[in-house]
């Protein structure tokens, strides 16, 4: 009995360590910038809550590429997905459909994109990261068919968008008053909504769902999930489809950010969404992880971003290069703590 | 009369194993498209293939034509998928920091020669060699940290190598301080222009080429890549040093980057590093796989690599002659990869494979 909850412990410790270590430095980026920034407006709750709205649309992708990597596998195409969803988005509206139905087009083809990636990874058992590379050069090169210059979506051409991109939830605490006396409340947009809800689902789903425990399942190894019954073809191709239609959600956020498709949007997005997962404690390997390290590992980023961007004077090739070297960072801390395990094992 | 007709056929069978049989097949096709398009059009159904000397104000006479013109563009990807290759077959991963490493490589070179800060240059501040040597040892000291990461930390060959490819190109604006630098000096534009008649971009690839086949084949660096990507416990079991040469493999690749991010950078004599090898990582791996290569490791062959290198220059070069613009291209692109990787998985080799042996039973 004590044996058993002993090990469960460290069990719970390995897991959720480098969860622990991602949201210690999240506070502690965080807390460096209050410091260093506080009279710049740093301190304002409306600053984090900035960093949400940016990184809407990313939170989204990042949690359906952390499902997808849970199964040892990779998604490179979201970046390109997003952008051919924001330009449908865009044009669509441009040629007078409704922002419903277009809404309802962009989700259906994400499930659609999804599906042939899924199939062609999990029953021709091509390797994923071929596979949604050629997705990413595909909706790329239809984003650029779709379009080839930059398309805005103003309040003439659909006011339903207009009107709902514009949104602000205020929130009841944490205002300030501003230079001229006015109460300044803090506010989020719909999109963060939408992110978060994904966010919780996403979180439940991995926890309590068949479906989400048969995800650590095949990451952790295919071989023996197939010999305890799952069916790994079917699985695979469900997360790919989920991938691609949490990054069609995540296109849409992205949308009601930017109000604008052009096939330069979301360059590099897979990478940023990686590099959270793996910050957030995602093993490419598959089989651990989760969601909410993901986030946090969006936040980082946002808040690197974000300081930057304040400071004012630094190049803008600096957010690149701290991202890279705390994914180094976390990369180095993951391998040390596998080769002690696997010494304490022996 | 059967024995003859056994023989053509083994032969045939022969050719289909090749590992240069997909990627040529992909290069006869391509260039059936555009004999089509010819005739269509009513120019020359040939004119694909005609090669002449034309003379030039910049160049003087230089080899002109289709062919010069994909050997000349698609250099940078073949030297690329020299590396890529012996990445993925020793670690069964791939390096996709190669474009970003080009990218610094050339503002590192171009840096050197101008010296910092300084956005347009007449005079070279260093010698031209010293230049150079910089910008390759820049891209092997890129190829040791992935190495090392790879190699001695086992850590995924793609997270690992993810690390430069988002901080590699970012470090070069850094060198270059956000600018663009040009090198206004004949002499630089020399490894992007023409030697004599032909492109200097193809005789830089036909060199690295034969040096690394040599090493290849002389020593058993080759065989042992390919034992260590097979099984590396075993390999290292049988008295291979499997951390060093996966490490040495990811070098090779870092200078072959460096190489080619010259190449690139002399091209238009400048440093442009938020353009410099931009998605050439994707050809290069593109490549690999395009030449019969397994993605999974193991046996590779250098000879795929390269035809399957120009093969995607040739689809590039064949789509914009059929007036598909710069940015629409990948659409094509990604339907004929998955194309290809379909007709080679596992599940439809099978399929054809059954199908063949029931058409043998059916015959007896």
């Amino acid at each position: 009995m004590s044996a058993g909850t002993v090990s469960k412990k460290k069990a719970l410790n390995s897991h959720t360590i480098l969860l622990i270590v991602t949201i210690i430095l999240f506070v502690v980026l965080y807390a460096g910038g209050c410091i260093a920034y506080g009279s710049k407006g740093f301190t304002h709750l409306q600053t984090f809550l900035n960093i949400l709205i940016t990184n809407a649309g990313l939170i989204c992708v990042a949690c359906g590429l952390t499902c997808v990597m849970l199964t040892a596998g990779i998604d490179i195409s979201v970046g390109g997905l997003v952008a051919m969803d924001c330009m449908l988005l865009a044009t669509g509206m441009r040629s007078g459909i409704g922002a419903f139905p277009m809404i309802v087009i962009v989700l259906v083809i994400g499930l659609i994109f999804g599906a042939i990636q899924g199939y062609l990874i999990g029953y021709l058992e091509i390797q994923p990261f071929i596979v949604t590379m050629a997705g990413m050069f595909f909706t790329r090169g239809m984003t650029a068919v779709i379009c080839t210059e930059q398309v805005s979506i103003t309040q003439d051409m659909n006011k339903a968008f207009y009107d709902i991109a514009n949104i602000k939830i205020k929130l009841p605490f944490g205002g300030y008053v501003n230079g001229k006396g006015v109460y300044m409340a803090p506010y989020v947009r719909v999109g963060v909504v939408i992110a978060l809800c994904v966010l919780i689902l996403i979180f439940l789903m991995l926890r309590y769902t068949r479906f989400g425990r048969s995800l650590y399942a095949v990451g952790g190894n295919a071989q023996s999930a197939a010999m305890m019954g799952l069916n790994v073809k079917k699985i695979k191709m469900k997360t790919y489809i989920l991938s691609s239609f949490l990054s069609s959600i995540g296109g849409i956020c992205f949308c009601l950010n930017t109000m604008s498709g052009s096939v330069q949007q979301a360059l590099g997005l897979e990478m940023d969404a990686i590099s959270s997962a793996v910050i957030g404690g995602t093993l490419l390997t598959g089989g651990v992880g989760n969601v909410i390290g993901s986030f946090f590992g969006v936040l980082i980023n946002g808040t690197i971003s974000s300081i930057v961007k304040t400071n004012g004077k630094l190049a803008s090739s600096w957010p690149n290069i701290l991202t890279a070297a705390l994914l180094f960072l976390f990369i180095v801390i993951q391998s040390i703590a596998a080769s002690l395990r696997t010494k304490k094992a022996k | 009369m059967s024995n003859e007709k056994k023989s053509k056929e083994s032969f045939l069978a022969r050719i289909r194993k090749s590992p240069l049989f997909l990627p040529i097949i992909a290069l006869i096709l391509v260039m059936a498209v555009n004999i089509i398009h010819d005739a269509a059009t009513g120019a020359n159904p040939l004119g694909f293939f005609i090669i002449r000397l034309q003379n030039t104000t910049s160049n003087g006479t230089i080899l002109y034509g289709r062919i010069i013109d994909i050997l000349n563009r698609g250099s940078e990807a073949a030297i690329l998928a020299l590396g890529m290759t012996l990445v993925v077959s020793s670690s069964a991963g791939t390096d996709i920091s190669v474009g970003s490493v080009m990218s610094l490589s050339a503002s590192f070179c171009c840096m050197l020669l101008a010296g910092y800060g300084v956005s347009s240059t007449n005079e070279l501040a260093v010698p031209l060699f010293v230049g150079i040597l910089g910008g390759l040892l820049m891209g092997c000291v890129c190829g040791c940290f992935n190495g090392f990461l790879v190699a001695h930390l086992h850590i995924q060959p793609m997270v690992a190598t993810l690390i430069l490819y988002s901080a590699a190109r970012a470090i070069g604006l850094l060198l270059c301080n956000d600018l663009i630098v040009y090198i206004r000096n004949g002499s630089y534009g020399i490894f992007g222009s023409f030697i004599g008649p032909i492109p200097t971009p193809f005789i830089i690839t036909a060199i690295c080429v034969c040096v690394l086949s040599i090493v290849l084949k002389k020593t058993a660096l080759g065989l042992y890549i390919q034992s260590v990507g097979i099984n590396s416990k075993a390999s290292r079991i049988a008295g291979l040093n499997s951390k060093r040469i996966i490490f040495l493999t990811y070098v090779i690749c870092g200078l072959f980057a460096g190489i080619a991010g010259i190449v690139n950078s002399s091209r238009i004599t400048s440093a442009d590093s938020n353009n410099i090898g931009l998605y050439l990582e994707m050809d290069a791996i593109l490549a690999v796989a395009l030449g019969g290569n397994s993605l999974g490791g193991g046996k590779f062959s250098l000879a795929g690599s390269i035809v399957g290198a120009y093969t995607i220059q040739a689809i590039t070069t064949t789509l914009y002659a059929l007036g598909v613009s710069t940015d629409q291209a990948p659409v094509f692109k990604a339907i004929i990869v998955i194309i290809i990787v379909a007709i080679q998985s596992p599940p439809i080799k099978a399929y054809l494979r059954k199908r063949n042996a029931a058409k043998e039973v059916a015959r007896v």
